[in-house]
C-alpha cells in the first residue's frame, strides 16, 4: 500500500494504476461502447430497404428542378417577408418597450408576452379567422401575404426583446451627445442610438432568421396551391405520391443547406464582435 | 445681459438633494471654473445648464432665454450651447468627418459642402485635420476628447459647457487638451467649465467657483479662491488636490 509520502513524492504507486493510466483505460472503454452500438444498429437496420426509402435516387430526381425553382424558393419568400415585417414590428415595439408613455410600454409588454407564449401553429391557423373580426377585410398578396403577417407577428415578438437589449446596451451618453448638439429625441435615436443597437444585435437576428426559416414550414397549415408550395410540404406531397420518405430526407437536406452555412455567419458575426469589443 | 445667469436652482434625485440652491452668473466671453469634490453636485450643475438633467426649481436663464419654461425649444437652444463630456461620447459607428458634420447637417440643415468645410476649420483648430477618415476607435483618448471639442464648436456655440474634460485621460494626454481649450479660452469662448486642473483653473479662468455639499461655498478671481480661500472647506479641498499625500 502507497505511504502518504509515496503520495506526496508522486512517485508510481507499487501495486494500484496510476491515474493517468486509469484515464486510458477509460477511454478505451468509452471507445468500445460506441463501437459496439453502432454494430448493432448497423446490424439491425435493413439495409436495402433504406436504400429503397430513403435513398432512392430516382424518386428524389422526380422532384428536380421544383425543389428548388418551387419549394425552396417559396420557403426563401416566405421567410424574407416574415423577417421584414418582424424586423419593423419587433424595432416598433422595442420603441415602444423603452418610452416614456407608460400604455406604450404596456402595449409592448403584452404583446411580447402573448405572442411569445402562443405556438406559431396556433396563430397560422387563426389568420385564416381573421376576416371574422374585421369584415371585409382581406390581408394583401394572399397566401404570401398571410405568410408574411404570420410570421412576421410571431418573430416581431422575439426581435422585440432582442432590439430591446440592443438599445439599452448603446451607452446613455451617446444620447446624451446628441441631445446636447440639439438633436430630437427620435432624430438621436435614429441617427446614433439604432444604427449602433442594430450592430450589437446582429448575431441573434441571423439566429432569428435561422428559425424563422424553420419556421416557415408551418405554412401548411394555411392550404396553399402546388405553385405556392415551400419544402417540408412539397417534401411530404412527394412522399405520398411516391409512397417513398426520401422526398421528405431531400427537403431536410435543402433545409441544412441554408442553415448549417447561416449559423456559421451567426457564430463567426459573434466571435468578431466579441473581439471588437 | 449675462451669458448664463442660474437663479435659486434646486436639483434631487429622489431623496438625495444634490443642489440646494445655487445662483451664479457667467459673463460673455467668461471662463470659469468649476472645483470641488466629488458628490459636490458640479457635473449636476453643468448638465442643470444646458436641462440634461432637468432641474427640480429655480431657473436657468442662457442668452436671456429661461431654459426652464416649457414653451421654450430646448433642441433650439442647445445648439447654441456645445457640450463636452468626461466620456468624449463620440459616435463610435461614424467617422471623425461625420461625427462633426451629422449635426451640422440634420440639426441646422446646412449643405454637404458647408459641413465638410466647417469640420475642416474645427479639426484643424483642435489639429486633428489628418484623422477626418478614422474611427473614434482608432484614437487615442486625447484625440477623441479633441474631436469632440470640435464637434460642439461646428455647431457654433455662444457657450461651450466642459464636464471633467481630462478626467478619463492619461496624463501625458491630458496637455493636448488643455491647449486647445486655452486657445478656446484666448478666442473669446464663453466656457463653464468642471475641472480638477487646478494650473488650468488658476491660469486660464476668469473666476473659480468652489462647490461643496450643493452649495457655493466660494466664487471669486483664481488668485483668490485658489491662491487665498476664505473658507475652511476650500482651503482643506484645495490642501487635498494640491498636496496629495501629505
Amino acid at each position: 500500500m502507497s505511504t502518504v509520502s509515496d503520495e506526496q513524492t508522486a512517485l508510481p504507486a507499487k501495486g494500484g494504476l496510476s491515474p493517468r493510466k486509469r484515464q486510458r483505460i477509460s477511454r478505451a472503454v468509452q471507445y468500445v461502447i460506441l463501437v459496439a452500438i453502432v454494430v448493432v444498429l448497423a446490424s439491425l437496420a435493413n439495409w436495402t430497404d433504406i436504400r429503397q426509402s430513403f435513398l432512392n435516387g430516382q424518386v428524389a430526381g422526380e422532384g428536380l428542378p421544383e425543389l428548388f425553382t418551387v419549394a425552396l424558393r417559396n420557403t426563401v419568400i416566405f421567410t424574407l417577408s416574415g423577417y421584414v415585417v418582424g424586423f419593423a414590428a419587433g424595432l416598433v415595439l422595442a420603441l415602444m418597450r423603452l418610452s416614456s408613455v407608460a400604455p406604450y410600454r404596456w402595449i409592448s409588454m403584452a404583446y411580447v408576452e402573448v405572442f411569445r407564449g402562443l405556438p406559431a401553429l396556433v396563430i397560422f391557423l387563426m389568420i385564416g379567422s381573421l376576416p371574422l373580426a374585421f369584415p371585409g377585410l382581406k390581408v394583401p398578396g394572399d397566401v404570401y401575404g398571410q405568410v408574411a403577417l404570420g410570421l412576421g407577428v410571431v418573430s416581431a415578438a422575439y426581435m422585440a426583446e432582442t432590439f430591446r437589449a440592443g438599445l439599452q446596451a448603446v451607452p446613455k451618453g451617446q444620447m446624451e451627445a446628441a441631445r446636447s448638439l440639439g438633436m430630437p429625441y427620435m432624430r438621436a435615436m435614429v441617427s446614433i442610438v439604432i444604427p449602433q443597437a442594430i450592430r450589437i444585435v446582429i448575431p441573434p437576428l441571423t439566429n432569428e432568421l435561422v428559425l424563422l426559416f424553420k419556421d416557415s414550414s408551418l405554412v401548411f397549415a394555411l392550404g396553399v396551391t402546388a405553385q405556392q408550395v415551400e419544402l417540408a410540404k412539397f417534401g411530404n406531397d412527394q412522399a405520398s405520391t411516391f409512397a417513398n420518405p426520401t422526398p421528405l430526407l431531400v427537403s431536410g437536406l435543402t433545409y441544412l443547406l441554408i442553415t448549417i452555412p447561416l449559423g456559421y455567419v451567426a457564430r463567426r458575426l459573434e466571435a468578431r464582435q466579441g473581439a471588437t469589443r | 445681459m449675462s451669458a448664463v445667469e442660474i437663479k435659486n436652482l434646486h436639483k434631487s434625485f429622489g431623496q438625495l438633494e444634490v443642489l440646494k440652491g445655487i445662483d451664479f452668473t457667467v459673463e460673455s466671453g467668461q471662463v470659469v471654473c468649476v472645483i470641488g469634490p466629488s458628490g459636490s453636485g458640479k457635473s449636476t450643475l453643468l448638465r442643470c445648464v444646458n436641462l440634461l438633467e432637468q432641474p427640480t426649481s429655480g431657473q436657468v436663464i442662457v442668452d436671456g432665454v429661461d431654459l426652464t419654461d416649457p414653451d421654450v425649444d430646448l433642441d433650439a437652444a442647445r445648439r447654441r450651447i456645445g457640450m463636452v463630456f468626461q466620456q468624449f461620447n463620440l459616435f463610435p459607428h461614424l467617422t471623425v468627418r461625420r461625427n462633426v458634420t451629422i449635426a451640422q447637417e440634420r440639426v441646422l440643415g446646412r449643405g454637404r459642402g458647408e459641413c465638410d468645410q466647417i469640420a475642416r476649420e474645427n479639426l484643424e483648430r483642435v489639429g486633428l485635420l489628418d484623422k477626418t477618415d478614422a474611427y473614434p476607435g482608432q484614437l487615442s483618448g486625447g484625440q477623441q476628447q479633441r474631436v469632440a471639442i470640435a464637434r460642439a464648436l461646428a455647431m457654433h456655440p455662444s457657450l461651450m459647457l466642459f464636464d471633467e474634460p481630462t478626467s478619463a485621460l492619461d496624463p501625458e494626454l491630458v496637455g493636448d487638451v488643455l491647449t486647445v481649450m486655452r486657445k478656446l479660452a484666448e478666442d473669446g469662448m464663453t466656457m463653464l467649465v468642471v475641472t480638477h486642473e487646478m494650473g488650468f483653473a488658476r491660469e486660464v479662468a476668469d473666476r473659480v467657483v468652489f462647490m461643496d455639499q450643493g452649495v457655493i461655498v466660494e466664487d471669486g478671481p483664481p488668485e483668490q479662491v485658489i491662491a487665498d480661500p476664505q473658507h475652511e472647506r476650500t482651503r482643506e479641498f484645495l490642501r487635498r488636490v494640491l498636496h496629495p499625500g501629505v
